[in-house]
């Protein structure tokens, strides 16, 4: 990925005052912003995906709701859930742009057993590289958002890529510059908190929703991606996690598991090989007869006698 | 055992005994027919690939070297569960040809009681009571049979990803490790003692025979079976023979 810093200029010929932007760092997280308040779900974050990213519009199923299919696909990062709920006896919609969050700490590459088939950029994207990706789908369990998708041709996962090929060329992802709400936004993660806060805020003191939160689950070290939800207390009536957590075996069991597994097979091997050394064979009986036998000294006394 | 199943064990033995042969010399006893030495030969291939395999998907720092053998990653994780399916297979069939010989019964309990005289080698000659297996190689055994169903359910689970609840698969996970470690820590102590622990065990899988010395040696009791002499006579006689010369 370009690195801007490399190209910050440090020094100008013959230019009075500073250089412009020197000593200026900014930060290197990237973030997310979905308002859910403001979605209208008209979609064109989904075609803007299947667009940038030159996937087929695929075959869909209707279950009774706006929603484009059931879930995200792995020719299909980006979907927006239309989840029917009920706010004082009335429909209420909660639509939720639902996609790869991007997590701290990811539950697929804590998954993943092939080396380079998940990697982690420093501004928080979580990238799959298929090249190196096994097909074992290790990642599936362990993500709790259940995000990454397999394709059965390819026998590869895929899932979305917070469109890392366009903000290394620094572009917003292709689903931010297709909302024409502004539900969406692309930032510095302290930024797009920032903005949430706001917003949550707003939502509370303004718009009577009293629950109104930022969801970005601390339980995995935070997201990426970032909502403003208007009743933080029950992100599950978005489908959301409230508290989402990476299955015990991807974690503690991974990390012991190996070295028990290694060091028991180590010290099997070196328990055997010495046993043979300390105890030796077990020969079929009668043994031709012993000359010496014994402790150590004795043995060494017995070669002192012999010439 | 379903008479059926004992039925094709026999017939299997059969064939395999006209297919190939076992020179069985003087002073020697046949104790693995072709059928059983194929079984185990065939079982222990599958094995040693399935862990090759199965350590190279579970540990990075192995993945480098072991996967390329096998084609790369992909084809690692594509091979891993035939390999294991067919290790299944052919431990199933020498589960059918062992299981009665394998049973569990009161001589083994005894010999697990002197267990630690065994490990020590104070017991240079075994009692009476060992017959064609003892009791650690009967453990060896059903700790397979309880590792290999572990794995066979764990496995399909594990194989059959985008089948299955994603919690099963991080639960299968573990079990699959704990029924591998379980395996592994049987196979060294297998191979060891088949190999450089007791001198003469070796050739009973690969040629079929062992000697009569080793016989009453190690299963006195499957000695006295197969010849109708009493094995700690027969050790006697051999003994003074040996001293006299």
């Amino acid at each position: 990925m370009s690195n801007p810093r490399t190209f910050q200029i440090q020094e100008i010929s013959a230019h009075p005052g500073p250089v412009p932007g020197l000593g200026v760092r900014r930060e290197e997280e990237v973030c997310k912003y979905i308002d859910v308040s403001t979605c209208i779900g008209c979609k064109a974050c989904e075609v803007a995906c299947v667009e940038w990213n030159d996937h087929p519009f695929r075959e869909t199923t209707f279950n009774d709701t706006y929603q484009t299919m059931p879930s995200t696909e792995w020719n299909y990062y980006n979907l927006i859930k239309f989840v029917e709920d009920d706010r004082d006896n009335n429909l209420m919609w909660l639509l939720r742009k639902d996609q790869c969050m991007h997590c701290a700490d990811p539950g697929c590459l804590r998954a993943c057993p092939a080396d380079g088939a998940i990697i982690k950029f420093e501004n928080g994207i979580v990238d799959f590289q298929q090249e190196n990706c096994i097909g074992c789908g290790y990642c599936i369990s362990g993500c709790p958002f259940d995000i990454p998708k397999f394709n059965p041709q390819t026998k590869k996962v895929y899932k979305c890529t917070l469109c890392s090929d366009r903000v290394g060329q620094g572009l917003e992802p292709a689903c931010i510059k297709a909302c024409p709400t502004g539900c969406l936004k692309f930032g510095t993660k302290s930024d797009m908190i920032q903005i949430a806060g706001l917003r949550a805020k707003q939502l509370r003191e303004v718009s009577g929703f009293a629950n109104a939160g930022v969801y970005n689950p601390s339980s995995i070290g935070g997201t990426h991606v970032i909502y403003v939800l208007h009743d933080i207390q029950a992100p599950e009536r978005y489908g959301l996690p409230a508290n989402p957590v990476i299955p015990p075996s991807y974690t503690y069991w991974k990390w012991l598991a190996k070295p028990i597994g290694l060091g028991m097979g180590l010290l099997g091997i070196a328990a055997v090989f010495f046993h043979r050394v300390f105890y030796g064979p077990k020969l079929p009986q009668p043994e031709p007869p012993e000359i010496r036998s014994g402790p150590r000294e004795e043995i060494d006394a017995g070669r002192k006698e012999t010439p | 055992m379903s008479t059926t199943a004992k039925k094709f064990d026999e017939k299997a033995r059969g064939e395999f005994a006209r297919m190939g042969t076992t020179r069985v010399h003087r002073g020697e006893l046949l104790r693995h027919p072709v059928y059983t030495r194929f079984l185990h030969w065939s079982v222990a291939i599958f094995f040693i690939l399935s862990l090759l395999t199965g350590f190279a998907i579970y540990s990075p720092w192995l993945f480098h070297w072991i996967a390329p053998l096998f084609g790369g990653g992909p084809r690692t994780r594509a091979l891993h569960p035939w390999f294991a399916l067919l290790f299944e297979v052919f431990f199933l069939f020498q589960f059918l040809n062992w299981v009665a010989p394998m049973a569990w019964g009161e001589a083994d309990r005894r010999w697990l009681r002197r267990m630690g005289q065994y490990v020590t080698n104070e017991d240079r000659i075994e009692t009476e009571d060992v017959g064609f297996f003892n009791g650690g190689q009967k453990i060896y055994f059903w700790s397979i049979v309880v590792s290999g169903i572990l794995f066979l359910i764990t496995g399909f689970v594990l194989w059959f990803d985008d089948a299955v609840p994603r919690w099963s698969v991080a639960v299968s996970y573990v079990i699959h490790d704990l029924a591998a470690l379980l395996m592994l820590a049987g196979f060294i102590i297998h191979v060891y003692e088949g190999t450089a622990h007791q001198p003469g065990t070796f050739r009973s899988m690969m040629d079929g025979t062992v000697t009569e010395r080793w016989a009453w040696t190690h299963h006195p009791g499957w000695y006295r079976a197969l010849t109708g002499r009493n094995p700690r006579d027969d050790y006697e006689r051999e003994k003074r023979r040996q001293e006299e010369r």
